[in-house]
């Protein structure tokens, strides 16, 4: 579904220039949930963004359904970290939601019935006609969800999406993503810097190197579904696997202490 | 806390006249000079029915409104243009530089001799006045406009113009009203001093010269209440419809 093709991005020129990104191929199957992990600083908000046409990479290819794309693809929707600056503070949380919908040619009474829909599934019925500024950070992150919901995207990208709320509510937010991926089967890829979340939630996790970021490695995960915050986490599966993505994120040759 | 606020302030309006009125009565103030506050604020109550008043207060409101509207048609655009179009920007931006400082009733003397209508000459110099403000806080706006805010909607495959209408503006408005707020009296402190500069048939300005010119000092004092609690009015309406408008802004601010 989603081909990601010896991408390479630098930003600036000359000696002041940062090569981010030094040949990325990766490969996201159709329904498949891939998390994407990586030491801070290793160019992976640079990948997302390349992929939502964000910006463009200096080199490489896009290709979504085997189409090169140039551009925002216009079938994603992208849940950022900062959902406080995400949403828009001026219109209610169902008008949130609606807007993206007037993409999908929708009517008024139709992208409102989507908006109260998406909003339901992640347990925020009543809040349509509230501002965002009146919910919490993770009933906010939870509009962003459902509004990325309701478009109803062949991909969905989310960058940090659980990197601003406590950790109560990071768990909540976790399952409702795996959830709403089961029931909709949606293709999902999301970008992570906490090794045990991106374990606990892809069917595969992809880990980068430092800048100029490559492909570490990769490695399917096979835990029993549907996860569970408590047991997922002590089967001797999870154990394993979290052990070898921090080996693969650390650098597989450096035998040093992590680095602070 | 309003009530209480709006208490406190009445007092101290109370306060500073009886003391002026004290002054007077007391011979501190030489009341053929100054007249008594009383007299003033009589006078001021009567101004209304006086019908060159009442005929100056339309006029005056009718150069100031129509000037704040035009300098809203102008600056906006105009700002939004600058704003979204750095190169655009960095042209203007000298002669912007260069033409803010300079006072604007610095161009009557000149805009009168080449415009003929008394009432244009004194729109031209207000617009000229009040165009900068929102100009300013209009450019300034687009530039705080969150980036996240623009890639979101550009990550669902919205185009320039839409996120323009559906990001930057909305989330520019707040930055527009201040400006019309700094215009608004900036545009009625002009309007009343070209009135006194270039004369015409009504006006506050024209009505003060000619209660100037019969050596009536309580009249003119009677007509500077009336601007002042005009400018006060005004600037009190638009402060309202800030809050009530963008109630939004103000709470994104504290952080909710």
């Amino acid at each position: 579904m989603l081909d990601v093709v010896n991408l390479s991005h630098t930003y600036g020129t000359g000696p002041k220039a940062h090569h981010a990104l030094g040949g990325i191929d990766l490969r996201v199957a159709e329904g498949e949930l891939v998390c994407v992990v990586g030491p801070s600083g290793a160019g992976k908000s640079t990948l997302l963004r390349s992929i939502a046409g964000l910006l463009t990479p200096t080199g490489g290819q896009i290709r979504v359904n085997d189409t090169e794309v140039a551009g925002t693809p216009g079938d994603l929707a992208v849940v950022f970290q900062d959902y406080s600056r995400s949403l828009f503070p001026w219109v209610t949380v169902g008008d949130n939601v609606a807007l993206p919908l007037r993409r999908r040619g929708k009517d008024k009474a139709a992208r409102r019935a989507a908006a109260a829909e998406a909003l339901a599934e992640v347990g925020l019925s009543g809040a349509a006609g509230k501002y965002p500024w009146e919910l919490s950070g993770g009933m906010q992150q939870r509009v962003a969800i459902a509004r990325a919901l309701a478009y109803r995207p062949a991909l969905l990208l989310m960058d940090e999406p659980f990197g601003s709320v406590d950790a109560q509510t990071r768990e909540d937010l976790e399952d409702l993503v795996l959830k709403v991926r089961d029931h909709h089967r949606m293709t999902v890829l999301l970008i992570t810097h906490d090794i045990d979340e991106s374990v606990y939630l892809g069917d595969r996790v992809v880990v980068l190197t430092k800048a100029p970021a490559t492909i570490a490695g990769e490695l399917k995960v096979d835990l029993p579904s549907p996860r569970d915050q408590i047991a997922t986490r002590e089967h001797p599966a999870f154990v394993h696997l979290r052990a070898e993505v921090g080996r693969l994120v650390r650098g597989r040759d450096e035998h040093a202490p992590a680095r602070p | 806390m309003r009530g209480r606020r709006l208490a406190r302030g009445a007092a101290g309006v109370a306060g500073f006249m009886i003391i002026a009125e004290v002054a007077g009565r007391t011979g501190l103030i030489d009341p053929s000079v100054v007249p008594y506050m009383s007299t003033v604020l009589v006078e001021a109550v009567r101004l209304p029915a006086d019908p060159q008043f009442a005929e100056g207060l339309g006029k005056t409101l009718m150069i100031w409104g129509t000037s704040l509207l035009i300098s809203l048609l102008v600056a906006v655009p105009l700002g939004l243009l600058l704003g979204s179009l750095p190169r655009a920007d960095l042209a203007a931006r000298p002669l912007v530089e260069f033409l803010r400082p300079i006072p604007s009733i610095a161009l009557v003397p000149l805009v009168t001799l080449v415009v003929p209508f008394v009432d244009t000459i004194k729109i031209i110099v207000v617009v000229f006045a009040a165009t900068w403000p929102l100009l300013i806080n209009t450019m300034y706006g687009l530039r705080e406009v969150d980036p996240v805010a623009k890639e979101t909607l550009r990550s669902f495959g919205f185009g320039r113009m839409s996120v323009l209408a559906r990001v930057s503006l909305p989330s520019t408005a707040p930055f527009v009203m201040t400006g019309l707020r700094l215009a608004s009296s900036v545009a009625f402190i002009v309007t009343v001093s070209t009135e006194l500069l270039s004369g015409g048939i009504s006006g506050i300005g024209v009505f003060m010269i000619t209660a100037g010119a019969s050596l009536r000092t309580d009249l003119i004092m009677a007509a500077i209440l009336w601007t002042g609690a005009l400018g006060l009015v005004a600037n009190a309406l638009l402060v309202g419809l800030q809050r009530q408008a963008f109630r939004w802004h103000a709470m994104k601010a504290v952080g909710g």
